[in-house]
């Protein structure tokens, strides 16, 4: 029993890694109707730029800051020079775009940083009272600062007029151009906010996973197939849907199959819940009428 | 393909007009010697590509010397992203296209298993392969073929002698990467414990290199009721399995990879305090190891590196390994006096009596024999006392073949 | 879709006295001579190099039967050429079956998995189905190093294969199998060729572009998709299969899914909706990796990511787009 509910926490902590960069995602793909699969890289450069800072000696919370700064410029930047001249492109060759930038971008990390894995400081004291065995200090914070998190992005794009103006962007870039919504900086200010999400789920992963260029790689996956799981237009669905693939990869390896075919297990698992509900969990289900 | 062929042969550093190679030396013209590698410089591998990096700067170094017997040594090395096909591909260019003498320190199981044949058919040197797979000293079925380090499966039997010496009744946990190194390791461990193995092993479990984490696999491990932990690991999720294991309250005799024991690398991102007593094998010094601060051995390595690449991270034992194969290399070409034949090539490497190599552990020595092709089969068990490594006991295995 | 944008020149134009069917069938008739001919005059590297971009290219028309005609999204068919590589290099292990029987044997049991895979993915769209295909990607290599498994796909340490021998005919074993990849290329392309130019073609691009219209018009979607879905993954079994003669090896770390990844870009480079653009994009995804490996030993990759988006910044289309869009400029000018 007490097995079990150490599995189970601890699914929870991993998935709440999951939910981190899954949130990432939902904000790209509300902003923009993609799915950027270089948001891990993103979010790994992000991480350590905010190590070399603190590596030179700034504080903690400096370094932070500072990194949530660069990491929406970088994200802008990004939209503008790079994404922004395929708007028109069919939907593979963007992918063809994302994947590129997916390489380069884990290329420079390596060449800039080297490989071996860095130690990445967690701003929650080892010793707070909500530590335990079966969850660290950190892992506690994480999954509180997702939470945050998650509660800011979907205030965001319920109640504030800027929110809104960044789903209609997405959805229906003609009409909303019509009602004056400045459509190509939404786009821009979605990339903003992503890749500043990114950095947040960056620098609250390394501490656990530690710091190298291939950090964000299997996270990113399972981050896709929890926010697809939870439904990718929903931000508290994919949060959701990232605690279960968390869970649900713990409780595969130790009780089902073995941590041998842990992976595959869980991913059909997934498959078979989107067969059965294909929007996701809590996605909205387009029904379309002829 | 005619643009590649040309492009690529144009970018040879060393490229001489015309040169004549000897019909019966390929690779080897009056002045050079060509020497090809493979080496994963991108995909998922890459951390190992600085190996290739360390080499080439190394065989720079020789060059600068005056080479070995007035030859310059023209190291080829190219990129295979740790994918057999594409090292076939590459070997194939290697051989046939830029006419290399022979292969040294290609790295991966797979990706070596994948050029074996090939090589062999063509009697062509396949030396000091960079992998710790078993299977690179069976000189009767390729005799074209020789490895370096003491293998994976030997460091788990000397762990496994050493737990039915001194915990018979243990319970083992093994934790390991589900790819060839991992599973030499559990291999080794069922040679070394025979048919102990199933009643000892209470509890295997893997992981992949993608999975983020491995605390599950740790929590399992602990709830099989295990008092010992066998970890063969990269070091990232060394690191990891370290921290955890010491977070949950488990304390298990704890062995270790020898590719995961880096003071830098592994120990401090654990957490010094949190890796006391985990006990592993060694053969090399580790560079961030205080105990080689002031090492003659190491200080010639520092001064290798600062000269040749002075922006490297000197806490990477990757460029210690590369400096001590690339040693080893050099030894063998030194002793070929000038005849750099595949034959002679590999006649000569497999006659190294007792090299010392400075980035090697006191005691221990490179040897081979037409009937020896684990050139270094000596390693020593050490300690981790919360600041070093500590060795402890003798050098065990054999030196000689 | 783009090609459907600018006007192109009346199909009765004449160019240079010939019509553009002529010129075409001209052109393939070149190609098929160099073809047999380039084995003679080439090295051994370099043919089998040429191999590979020709067994690339079966894969990748596989792959372009899926998404590009049928805007199905597939992040997995590594997997089917894994697969297809596997059946061969097992049957040439375990059983005496010759090499060149194993071919359609690897082809009709990914038929049959990609058919298999296809139904549960009827449910799934875009994104969804990228995940679920993704998922097959992934999980691939961790069944074929499953442990249980071991005494049949050799695990980790993989599968050694004996080359294929040339059949006593005047020719070296790597030309004869480059003939041997040349002689089902032939008939696999001319089978894409007349299913892609017929009704089920047009039923497959109709379902692409509008699948509500398609049902109305009574084309049966579950149908035409799954076996869609099969017919692709055996293209890619094939190659696959082709692949492992060729590598003479397969072990799991040969099909990660960056295999994938990469035959993806190379049907966007090539150009979707194709079947000459998969011979381009088969030669980008086997020679820009290498060039990049030239040019950058520190970071080969981001070379490889820089061609990669400044290819898709000068044709979006592919390079089959930009093909096309120079042809009907030139045509223009050009017909009478």
């Amino acid at each position: 029993m007490q097995a079990f509910l150490h599995q189970v926490l601890s699914g929870i902590a991993t998935g709440g890694i999951y939910a981190s960069i899954a949130l990432a995602l939902v904000m790209i793909y509300q902003a923009t109707n993609h799915v950027n699969f270089a948001q891990g890289e993103m979010a790994t450069f992000s991480t350590y730029i905010a190590w070399k800072l603190i590596d030179i000696g700034f504080p903690y919370w400096i370094a932070f800051l500072i990194t949530l700064v660069f990491a929406f410029a970088a994200g802008v930047a990004i939209e503008r020079v790079i994404v922004r001249p395929f708007y028109k492109a069919p939907v593979l060759s963007v992918v063809a775009v994302f994947i590129g930038l997916l390489l380069i971008i884990n290329a420079l990390s390596g060449a800039f940083f080297s490989y071996t894995i860095k130690p990445f400081p967690s701003p929650f004291p080892t010793d707070a009272w909500y530590a335990s065995p079966y969850l660290s200090s950190h892992e506690v914070g994480m999954i509180f600062v997702t939470l945050a998190v998650l509660a800011a992005v979907f205030a965001f794009f319920r109640f504030t007029p800027l929110g809104l103006a960044m789903r209609a962007a997405a959805e229906n870039p003609v009409s909303s151009r019509l009602v004056g919504v400045r459509v190509g900086w939404m786009l821009a200010l979605g990339w903003g906010l992503a890749g500043l999400i990114g950095a947040v789920a960056g620098m609250m992963t390394a501490p656990i996973v530690y710091l190298d260029p291939y950090m964000m790689f299997g996270i990113l996956l399972y981050g896709f197939a929890g926010a697809l799981l939870g439904g990718i237009d929903n931000a508290w669905g994919a949060v959701l849907g990232g605690f279960i693939v968390g869970v649900l990869q713990n409780l595969a390896g130790a009780y089902l199959v073995g941590t041998e075919l842990m992976v595959t297990v869980a991913l059909v698992i997934i498959i078979g819940i989107l067969v059965v509900k294909p929007s996701g969990l809590f996605g909205r289900t387009i029904v379309t009428r002829v | 393909m005619r643009f590649a062929t040309t492009m690529l042969a144009a970018a040879s550093l060393l490229a001489l007009v015309g040169p004549a190679f000897a019909a019966d030396a390929p690779g080897v013209a009056a002045t050079e010697i060509k020497i090809g590698n493979t080496m994963p410089y991108s995909g998922p591998a890459s951390a190992y590509g600085v190996i290739g990096k360390g080499e080439a700067a190394f065989f720079k170094m020789v060059n600068d010397k005056g080479g070995v017997a007035g030859h310059k040594i023209d190291f080829i090395s190219v990129d295979d992203g740790y994918n057999p096909a594409k090292t076939v591909e590459q070997v194939r260019k290697l051989v046939e296209q830029d006419n290399v003498a022979f292969l040294f320190n290609t790295l991966g199981t797979p990706t070596n298993s994948a050029i074996q044949k090939y090589l062999n058919v063509k009697k062509i040197p396949q030396l000091f392969v960079a992998t710790g797979a078993d299977k690179w000293g069976e000189y009767k079925q390729f005799r074209w073929t020789m490895g370096w380090q003491p293998s994976y499966r030997t460091e788990a039997e000397i762990y496994a002698h050493y737990i039915l010496r001194e915990k018979p009744n243990a319970k083992i946990a093994v934790l390991y990467q589900n790819d060839d190194f991992g599973k030499d390791y559990v291999a080794g461990l069922k040679d070394g414990l025979g048919n102990k193995y199933s009643k000892m092993v209470v509890k295997e479990a893997s992981y992949e290199v993608t999975d983020p984490t491995i605390d599950s696999q740790v929590v399992s491990l602990q709830a099989s009721g295990a008092d010992t932990l066998v970890t063969a690991a990269t070091p990232k999720f060394a690191a990891q399995t370290i921290r955890k294991v010491y977070d949950i309250g488990w304390k298990p005799l704890h062995f270790m990879t020898n590719v995961s024991i880096s003071v830098g690398s592994v120990m401090v991102p654990a957490g010094m305090e949190k890796g006391v007593g985990i006990i592993s094998a060694t053969y090399g010094k580790d560079p961030t190891d205080p105990t080689w601060a002031n090492d003659a051995g190491m200080n010639e390595w520092r001064a290798f590196m600062k000269k040749y690449i002075p922006d490297a991270d000197l806490k990477d034992a990757n460029y210690v390994y590369a400096y001590g194969v690339a040693l080893t290399m050099l030894h063998v070409l030194e002793q070929c006096k000038g005849d750099f034949s595949r034959e002679n090539v590999m006649k000569q490497a497999a006659d190294i009596k007792n090299l010392d190599i400075p980035t090697l552990l006191p005691g221990i020595k490179v040897s081979t024999s037409p009937t020896n092709y684990h050139p270094i089969r000596q390693m020593q068990l050490e300690k981790w006392d919360g600041k070093t490594w500590v060795l402890f006991g003798k050098v065990m295995g054999n030196a000689g073949g | 879709m783009a090609i459907l944008d600018t006007p192109r020149p009346a199909a009765t134009a004449l160019f240079a006295g010939l019509s553009l069917r002529t010129w075409k069938l001209l052109g393939l008739a070149l190609t098929l001579v160099v073809a047999c001919v380039l084995p003679f005059v080439i090295t051994s590297y370099e043919l089998l190099l040429v191999t590979q971009v020709i067994v690339y290219a079966i894969a990748l028309l596989g792959l372009n039967i899926l998404t590009g005609y049928n805007g199905q999204f597939s992040l997995g068919h590594g997997a089917f050429y894994a697969i297809g590589a596997y059946v061969t290099a097992i049957l040439l292990d375990k059983t005496g079956i010759p090499y060149w029987a194993t071919i359609p044997i690897a082809g009709v049991i990914c038929l049959v998995v990609g058919f298999l895979f296809g139904l549960p993915s009827l449910r799934l769209e875009g994104h969804y189905l990228a995940l679920a295909t993704f998922a097959l990607a992934v999980a691939t290599p961790q069944l074929l190093k499953f442990k249980d498994f071991d005494f049949l796909t050799g695990g980790v340490q993989g599968i050694v294969i004996t080359a294929p021998s040339s059949p006593g005919l005047p020719m070296r074993d790597d030309q004869w199998l480059y003939f041997f990849c040349l002689l089902w290329t032939i008939p696999l392309f001319v089978l894409a060729w007349n299913l892609l130019r017929g009704r089920t073609g047009r039923a497959l691009v109709a379902i692409r572009d509008h699948p509500l219209a398609a049902a109305t018009m009574g084309i049966d979607l579950a149908r035409y998709k799954s076996i869609t879905f099969g017919v692709s993954a055996m293209y890619t079994g094939i190659a696959g299969a082709l692949g492992a003669l060729l590598a003479q090896f397969v072990s799991p770390d040969s099909f990660d899914f960056f295999l994938s990844i990469r035959f993806l870009v190379g049907i966007v480079i090539g150009g979707l909706a194709s079947m000459t653009g998969a011979f381009f994009g088969a030669v980008f995804i086997e020679f820009v990796p290498n060039l990049a490996d030239y040019l950058s030993k520190a970071a080969p990759q981001a070379i490889y990511g820089i061609v990669l988006i400044g290819c898709m910044y000068l044709m979006p289309n592919g390079v089959m787009g930009l093909i096309r869009r120079l042809g009907r400029h030139l045509g223009r000018l050009v017909a009478r």
